[in-house]
């Protein structure tokens, strides 16, 4: 037994030296890896979170309804039912958590009807489109059309 | 000798019953302090709808998904564009166009009975199930959320930019900003909060509909049912999650 432990010192360096390699390891490991990596994959669990964050400039149709009931009922049944309330007016998140801090500026009916309802070949045939220069020579649109129920007799 | 491992076995046993009501006591007091997440994760797996027949190339959804997320104006980086096809007999090759990405609308450019087919085609990140995108970022700051979005992580994002090549769909971009890359995140701060996406939200058509695959009531699962969708270069076998509904086949 002895003999083999004879020149037993040089192999407790080679342990030492190896389990200080293993430390260090796993030192720069803990300092490089960042917390939460690996939870749910090879990436920070923490990520999911930082993405959620953010604060929506768009507040979403139930909420400008909740205030502004009675657009809300202008709009059931109608042809543009099924049209957002921003697709039109814009982003509003502030103006539906504070309405006092921002009033929205009502849309130019003129250019932006023509948005959707310009005649364009690559759009659907079904959809209803117009060509300003034939169709009562691009007058305005509200004269005859409720912006909310173009399909209604217009709002007197 | 024998005292000493009777006591032992003793001992052993009653710390073994003794556990189970400390576990459970410790849980009680983890969940107690813990709130409730409004969001759960893992109960959700989010998709989206586009309907190429009610796509009529407005712009809106490029123009909301910019406000949305801070998009830089210009140059014209896209999280979402919309693509213009003109195709004029079957095997030719589509006449493509996207003006700005289709931010203000698409000027007229084809006559009325050209004897060809035009149509949108609005793009966005696939939010692929088995992205090559999150496959080659070397730090992992790039990857599939346990519920279906494909996300970024801003802050060990390198800016090395493979992600950005090896997205066959082109949706990524570096944000000049931040050297940074970016890419349609499908409002992960918006589906999170209980909201659609900005793009949804303000489509005038429909043409485009976050669905949630895992929820069983979502009209998605109708939707598939009843529609012959298919998604872009399916022999990238990308897991890829925007389905199109009648989408033409010179469509890359």
């Amino acid at each position: 037994m002895n003999r083999f432990l004879k020149d037993k010192e040089h192999l407790f360096r080679m342990a030492a030296l190896f389990a200080a390699g293993v430390v260090l390891f796993l030192i720069v490991r803990a300092v490089l890896v960042p917390k939460g990596f690996g939870v749910y994959g090879h990436y920070r669990a923490g990520a999911l979170e930082d993405n959620r964050v953010r604060a929506p400039r768009f507040a979403g149709r139930p909420a400008c309804i909740e205030c502004h009931t009675d657009e809300g009922d202008r709009l059931k049944g109608g042809k543009h039912a099924g049209v957002g309330c921003e697709a039109c007016h814009g982003a509003l998140a502030k103006h539906a958590a504070d309405p006092s801090s921002l009033k929205p500026t009502k849309p130019d009916s003129k250019t932006l009807c023509q948005t959707c309802h310009l005649m364009n070949v690559a759009k659907p045939a079904k959809f209803p489109q117009i060509d300003p220069k034939s169709h009562m020579d691009g007058g305005p649109c509200l004269t005859c059309h409720d912006q909310h129920a173009p399909d209604k007799e217009p709002k007197k | 000798m024998n005292s000493d491992r009777r006591d032992f076995v003793l001992t052993a046993g009653k710390l073994l019953v003794l556990t189970a009501p400390a576990a459970a006591y410790l849980e009680a007091m983890e969940t107690g302090k813990a709130e409730e997440p409004a969001y759960k994760t893992f109960e959700h797996y989010w998709g989206m709808i586009v309907d190429i027949e009610k796509c009529i190339g407005c712009g809106n959804c490029v123009r909301a998904c910019k406000v949305e997320n801070d998009v830089p104006l210009e140059p014209y980086f896209f999280r979402t564009w919309v693509e213009r096809y003109h195709v004029e007999g079957a095997g030719e090759h589509p006449d493509v166009d996207s003006p700005d990405g289709g931010y203000n609308g698409f000027p007229e450019k084809y006559a009325a009975g050209d004897g060809a087919k035009s149509f949108f085609v609005p793009k966005l990140c696939n939010q692929c199930a088995h992205s090559p995108c999150t496959q080659v970022c070397p730090v992992g700051a790039t990857f599939e959320s346990p519920d279906g979005a494909v996300l970024v992580d801003k802050t060990y994002c390198l800016g090395c930019r493979y992600c950005v090549q090896a997205c066959p769909y082109g949706c990524r971009f570096i944000d000049p900003r931040t050297n940074t890359v970016d890419k349609c995140n499908l409002c992960y701060h918006r589906i999170t909060k209980g909201l659609t996406t900005a793009c949804c939200e303000s489509c005038p058509t429909g043409a485009r509909q976050l669905v949630d695959l895992k929820d069983a009531r979502d009209p998605v699962h109708e939707f598939l049912r009843t529609h012959k969708v298919h998604v872009l270069k399916p022999q990238m076998a990308t897991g890829s999650k925007v389905f199109y509904n009648a989408l033409d086949g010179s469509v890359r």
